[in-house]
C-alpha cells in the first residue's frame, strides 16, 4: 500500500479532485444564496455600494404587495392543473405504449420532441397558433371559443399556458412512466389473470402500486418546474393581457429588475424557494412511507 | 379465429388512434413550418392552407437579422465547454467525496443534495449584484463559470451514487500496478463512469443549451447572444413580418432534431437513468 494518511496530503487530495467543483459551486449557489436572504433585510436600489438594514420591511412590502398575492395564488392554480393533467396524460399515453405494442420507441421518441426545445421557442410557436391559426379554424367551423385569440383573453390565456406546459412535460413524464410500466414483473400480471382478475383490477392492485415510486418522481419533477416557469409565460403570453398572466417567476423578475426593488424582489424570492422546498420535502416524506416493497 | 381477428382489428385501432394523437402533438411545429415558406399577407389570410409556392426567402432573411451563424455558435461553444467541465469536475468531487469518508465530505455532499431543490430566481439577483460589483458579467466565460456552479449539484449527486457501487479491488489492483491517484482515476474509474457522463451531458446539454433566463441577465452584448436570446429579440423586433419569424423558429429547432434523430435512445435512456436516481 502506498497510502500516506498525512493530513497534509489529504488537503491536497481535496484541492485536485474536489477543489474546482465545490469552490465554483460555493460561490455561484452557495454564497449569494446566504447574500441573498442579507439582502431581504436591507433597501438595496440595485445601485448604491452602502447597504443599510430595514429589519422586515421589504417581508411587510411583499405581504401587503397584491400584485405579489395574485401571482402567487395564479402560480398555485397554475401548478394544481398542469400536475394533475401531465401525470394523468403521460401515464395515459406510457400505458398504451408500454403493452408490447411494435413501433413503441417511434411514438416514445415523437411525443417526447417537444422537451428538446426550449420554453422560449416552444411560447412562440404556440403563440402563433393560439393568436393566429386558432382563429382562422374557429371562424370556420363557426365555433365561438375559438374565433378570437385565446391569448387577448385573461381567462382563456391561462388555459393556454396549461395546456402548452401539459403539451411539453407529458412526453418527459411518459418516459420515466415507461420505464416504471417495464419494470412490473409479467409473471405477477399472469397469475392475476389466471386468478380472475380484469383489467381494471390489475391496473389498480398490481400496477399502480408498484408505480408509486415513479408517480413520485413525476408528480415531483412537475410541481418543482410548474412553480419556476418563466421562459414559456414570457414568449406565450409575456404576462398579458393586462398583467393577468404573470406567474411568480415572472413577478420575481419584474419587481427586481423592472421596478428596480431589489429588497422586495428577493424577499419575493425568498418565499418561493421557501414553498418549493416545503412541497419538494413533503412529497419526498410522503412518498417514502407509501412506496410497496417488492 | 374470432378472437384473433379481433385482436388484430384492436390493434389497428390503437395504431390510428395513436398516430392520430402524435399527429396532434406535432401539429404545432407543422404548422409553423408550413407557414414559413409562405409570404406575410399568405400567413395572415390563411394560417391553414398549404403554400402556394414554396418561397425560402423568409430563411435568407431571417439568417442574417438574427445573426444565426454567431448565435449558434455562441450557443454551441458554451453548452459544449460547460457540459465538458461539469462532467469532469463533478466526478472528479465525487470520487473525492465517496472515497474519503470524513465528517467534511458528508456535509459537502449534504449541503450539495440540498442545493438542488433551490429555485433559480432565489440566487439570480444577489447573482447579478455580486458579479456585476466584481466586473463578471457581459461576458460568455463567467456564465460558463456559473454553469459549473449551478450544474455541480446535481451531476456529483449522480456520479456519487455509481461510484460508491464501483469495488475498491479494482483501484486497489492499479495502484499496486503502479498507478498513481490520478492514473487510477483516469486510467480506470473514469471510463467506468461513462453511462453517468452519457446521462449528465445529455440533461445539462438539453438544459444549457435552451436556457434564456440565465443568459439574457449575464450577456448584454450582441456578439455574444446565444440562440435562446436572439430568437427572443428577433421576436421584440419583427413583430410582423410573421413568415420570417417563423422560419427562425424553424431554423433554431433543426439543429437539435437532427441530433435527435441520431441519438434518440440515448437521450431517452439518459433522461430515464436521470429522473430514476
Amino acid at each position: 500500500m502506498q497510502y500516506r494518511h498525512g493530513a497534509g496530503r489529504k488537503i491536497g487530495t481535496f484541492m485536485m479532485f474536489a477543489g474546482p467543483a465545490t469552490l465554483v459551486f460555493a460561490v455561484v449557489m452557495v454564497l449569494p444564496f446566504l447574500y441573498g436572504i442579507l439582502l431581504t433585510f436591507t433597501d438595496w436600489d440595485g445601485k448604491a455600494v452602502q447597504l443599510s438594514f430595514v429589519g422586515l420591511a421589504n417581508y411587510a412590502t411583499v405581504f401587503g404587495d397584491a400584485a405579489f398575492w395574485s401571482s402567487m395564488l395564479l402560480t398555485l392554480r397554475f401548478a394544481a392543473f398542469t400536475v394533475v393533467l401531465t401525470n394523468v396524460v403521460a401515464f395515459l399515453l406510457a400505458f398504451a405504449l408500454s403493452s408490447g405494442l411494435k413501433g413503441s420507441s417511434f411514438f416514445r421518441a415523437g411525443f417526447f420532441t417537444p422537451n428538446l426545445i426550449g420554453g422560449i421557442v416552444l411560447g412562440f410557436v404556440w403563440q402563433f397558433v393560439f393568436s393566429r391559426v386558432l382563429p382562422v379554424l374557429g371562424k370556420l367551423i363557426g365555433s365561438g371559443a375559438l374565433s378570437t385569440s385565446w391569448l387577448g383573453d385573461p381567462g382563456r390565456a391561462f388555459w393556454a399556458m396549461v395546456i402548452v406546459t401539459v403539451w411539453q412535460y407529458s412526453g418527459y413524464m411518459m418516459v420515466i412512466y415507461i420505464a416504471g410500466l417495464t419494470s412490473v414483473p409479467p409473471e405477477l400480471l399472469e397469475a392475476a389473470s389466471i386468478e380472475g382478475a380484469g383489467g381494471w383490477a390489475k391496473l389498480r392492485r398490481i400496477i399502480l402500486p408498484l408505480l408509486v415510486p415513479s408517480i413520485i418522481i413525476c408528480v415531483f419533477l412537475t410541481i418543482q418546474r410548474s412553480f419556476m416557469v418563466y421562459d414559456l409565460n414570457l414568449a406565450l403570453t409575456g404576462g398579458g393581457p393586462y398583467k393577468s398572466t404573470v406567474l411568480v417567476s415572472m413577478n420575481v423578475y419584474q419587481t427586481a429588475f423592472l421596478s428596480q426593488q431589489y429588497g422586495p424582489g428577493q424577499a419575493q424570492a425568498f418565499f418561493l424557494f421557501l414553498i418549493v422546498a416545503a412541497v419538494s420535502i413533503a412529497q419526498v416524506y410522503f412518498g417514502k412511507k407509501r412506496e410497496v416493497e417488492l | 379465429m374470432s378472437v384473433s381477428i379481433r385482436r388484430a382489428t384492436g390493434s389497428v385501432a390503437k395504431y390510428a388512434v395513436l398516430i392520430l394523437v402524435l399527429a396532434a402533438y406535432l401539429l404545432p411545429f407543422v404548422l409553423v413550418l408550413l407557414n414559413s415558406l409562405k409570404t406575410d399577407p399568405e400567413v395572415v389570410a390563411s394560417p391553414l392552407a398549404w403554400p402556394s409556392v414554396l418561397r425560402f426567402d423568409n430563411y435568407v432573411s431571417a439568417f442574417e437579422k438574427m445573426r444565426f451563424m454567431s448565435a449558434i455558435g455562441n450557443s454551441f461553444l458554451i453548452t459544449l465547454l460547460s457540459v465538458c467541465l461539469i462532467s469532469l469536475l463533478s466526478a472528479m468531487c465525487a470520487y473525492f467525496l465517496v472515497r474519503n469518508k470524513s465528517r467534511f465530505s458528508t456535509a459537502l455532499y449534504l449541503v450539495m443534495v440540498a442545493a438542488m431543490i433551490i429555485p433559480f430566481q432565489a440566487i439570480m439577483i444577489p447573482l447579478l449584484k455580486v458579479y456585476g460589483a466584481i466586473g463578471m458579467l457581459n461576458s460568455p466565460w463567467s456564465l460558463i463559470f456559473m454553469y459549473i456552479g449551478f450544474g455541480a449539484p446535481f451531476a456529483v449527486f449522480l456520479f456519487h451514487g455509481f461510484i460508491k457501487g464501483i469495488s475498491l479491488e479494482l483501484e486497489e489492483a492499479a495502484t499496486i500496478d503502479g498507478c498513481g491517484r490520478y492514473g487510477v482515476f483516469f486510467k480506470v474509474v473514469l471510463p467506468l463512469l461513462q453511462p453517468v457522463v452519457m446521462t449528465v451531458v445529455i440533461l445539462d446539454a438539453l438544459w444549457i443549451w435552451n436556457d434564456y433566463l440565465l443568459p439574457s441577465l449575464v450577456l448584454m452584448a450582441k456578439q455574444h447572444r446565444t440562440l435562446p436570446l436572439s430568437t427572443f429579440y428577433f421576436f421584440s423586433t419583427y413583430t410582423v413580418n410573421y413568415g420570417r419569424l417563423l422560419a427562425s423558429l424553424i431554423m433554431t429547432v433543426i439543429p437539435v432534431i437532427v441530433l435527435y434523430l441520431f441519438s434518440q435512445r440515448f437521450i431517452i435512456k439518459g433522461i430515464t437513468a436521470g429522473a430514476i436516481k
